[in-house]
């Protein structure tokens, strides 16, 4: 957990007070400032200020509808592709505010990879799955790609159980090899951050550990953001977590402090289970 | 309480008998639909085969269409249908699929893709002799002249609205998330669209271009008024040209006895080709399925 000194002081303030201690040594890797979306007329997050760490995992949790899903789309502009929405404020992203209207939304993606509810394999074979992302940035000759490919699929913690079978359709695989196979093929873009929207919540329990386990594992070298209705989970995987609620931000600190001390009585209410 | 204690006050129960009575009868009459409706199919497939199989020699394969009262076989009517089915199919399949990938991913909130769509279904219906008189009008007129290039176009108006339809319907089957995986790897959107969409969605579209294949391969409304018709041999598109179902009508109603077998042999080779496309469409359906 201990960060290199010769780190600068975080620059934006985090909204938690209780949280400042651990929060001053590090860097911001995305700064959410005075962040509002909207649904066509409806608004469906009011004034979020937040940042997520650079390799700390940051988790959103609330009752369905508080706007935890639609913040984490707005990382990767992923509300682009339907009409009606958009959002204002201001995100940084590196120094760079990821809203504005120039922003190269598909080298954006490539630097901030998302994994889905629901597992998302390609209609092709495993290998494909996670060449086809390689090829989009980096033309490299078989043999490079090759060894890749396994990287990537031992980051997924796949590689033992499909290095046989590379050739057969990502489709065949089970529910929780789909989603690690989704995983890598985030991964094998080199991203820098990667969300993650409700990884688990189509997973059984062996699955769903097996996929905590690898967050954890990635935390080293990536700034992760995980959605999730599961507050265990929530405790289990991240450093940081946001308790978001009709489209507000409540309370912001680390995971250990809000779970076990709240300073908002709704946020309170929520982890013991008494709404959501 | 035993097994025929519970029975018989399950009869007795006049709510309950009324209602298995009424089962009775409704599955009766559905039965009875069913064999009316298939009986027909089974009759014209009986007397296809029983007229047409008779007729069915090397001869047909090799040999034109004879001039009355003499031998002869069907070769250049089933070439000139398989050279303006293919041309057809090569004219509407592109215009078709990139009509409904233009519905399915990038119009789909537009309000002119309510209005194509609305077009689209009315062409999907439009009755094909309809169809032959606007290709009249618009190529056969101008031309002076009937020809195989004219009978092509005529199969290809057909064929595109079928096209589009279930290449919209297809896309619109691939979920949306696996767009959103696409792009959440930096894939623009045409690229999403060609690798991975019509990927997800090719046998369904596969399946569309042979449907259409199987719709106009029957078609004789638009080929009279583009193709017409010739006795001869011929590649030259700017002539008029022959075709299975017009010769299947000149013959049928001629007064030749030769002329009328060729035409049931005919018939029957249609029949036989609809229905091998169709299983076709169907497995591969079922194959993209499962």
């Amino acid at each position: 957990m201990s960060m290199p000194s010769t780190q600068a002081p975080a620059v934006a303030a985090p909204v938690a007070t209780h949280a400042k201690a651990d929060v001053a040594k590090l860097t911001p890797k995305i700064s959410i400032k005075n962040l509002e979306f909207f649904y066509g007329d409806s608004r469906a997050l009011k004034g979020i200020t937040l940042s997520l760490y650079a390799n700390k995992a940051t988790a959103f949790i609330g009752p369905s509808g508080c706007g935890k899903s639609t913040l984490l789309r707005i990382l990767n502009r992923m509300y682009d592709l339907y009409p009606g929405q958009r959002a204002t404020g201001e995100v940084m992203f590196d120094g760079d505010n990821l809203l504005r209207d120039d922003q190269d939304i598909n080298l954006l993606r490539a630097r901030i990879g998302m994994v889905f509810q629901k597992p998302t394999p390609f209609p092709m074979s495993i290998y494909e799955n996670i060449a086809f992302g390689i090829r989009l940035y980096e033309s490299l000759p078989k043999s490079e790609l090759d060894g890749r490919v396994e990287q990537a699929l031992r980051r997924g913690a796949l590689w033992d159980e499909v290095k046989d079978k590379l050739g057969a359709s990502g489709l065949s695989l089970s529910g929780g090899q789909q989603q690690r196979l989704c995983i890598a093929r985030t991964v094998a873009v080199k991203p820098e951050v990667i969300l993650f929207d409700e990884p688990c919540s189509a997973l059984d329990p062996i699955s769903t550990a097996k996929i905590e386990e690898l967050i954890d594992e990635l935390k080293q070298d990536y700034t992760i953001v995980i959605v999730t209705h599961n507050m265990q989970q929530a405790a289990r995987v991240s450093d940081f977590t946001a308790f978001m609620y009709l489209g507000e931000l409540v309370e912001f600190g680390a995971t250990a402090t809000l779970f076990t001390t709240p300073s908002d009585k709704r946020t309170q209410a929520y982890i013991t289970g008494r709404f959501g | 309480m035993t097994a025929t204690a519970t029975k018989s006050a399950a009869l007795t129960n006049p709510l309950y008998a009324g209602r298995r009575r009424r089962n009775a009868i409704a599955k009766g009459l559905a039965f009875a639909a069913t064999i009316f409706g298939l009986g027909w199919l089974v009759l014209i497939l009986g007397v296809l085969i029983y007229k047409g199989l008779g007729g069915l020699s090397l001869t047909v394969f090799t040999e034109n269409t004879p001039p009355p009262g003499a031998a002869g076989g069907l070769l250049n009517a089933i070439v000139g249908s398989l050279v303006m089915t293919a041309l057809a199919v090569i004219i509407g399949t592109p215009i078709g699929i990139l009509a409904g990938t233009y519905l399915a991913e990038y119009g789909r909130h537009d309000k002119l893709s309510s209005v194509v769509r609305f077009i689209n279904d009315i062409l999907l219906s439009a009755p094909s002799i309809v169809i032959g008189l606007f290709v009249y009008e618009i190529m056969v007129a101008p031309m002076g002249h009937f020809s195989g290039w004219a009978g092509a176009v005529a199969l290809a108006v057909i064929v595109i609205p079928v096209v589009v339809r279930t290449t919209e319907d297809m896309l619109s089957l691939v979920p949306d998330t696996l767009r959103e995986a696409a792009a959440s790897i930096g894939l623009p959107r045409a690229h999403m669209i060609v690798r991975i969409a019509y990927r997800a969605a090719q046998a369904g579209i596969v399946t569309g271009v042979l449907l259409a294949i199987a719709r106009i391969s029957g078609e004789t409304a638009p080929l009279l008024f583009t193709a017409l018709n010739n006795q001869f041999w011929t590649m030259n598109m700017n002539q008029p040209m022959p075709s299975l179902p017009v010769v299947i009508f000149q013959f049928a109603l001629s007064p030749y006895a030769e002329w009328q077998k060729l035409a049931w042999t005919g018939a029957l080779l249609i029949t036989v080709t609809v229905l091998g496309l169709s299983i076709l469409a169907r497995s591969l359906t079922s194959a993209r399925k499962s």
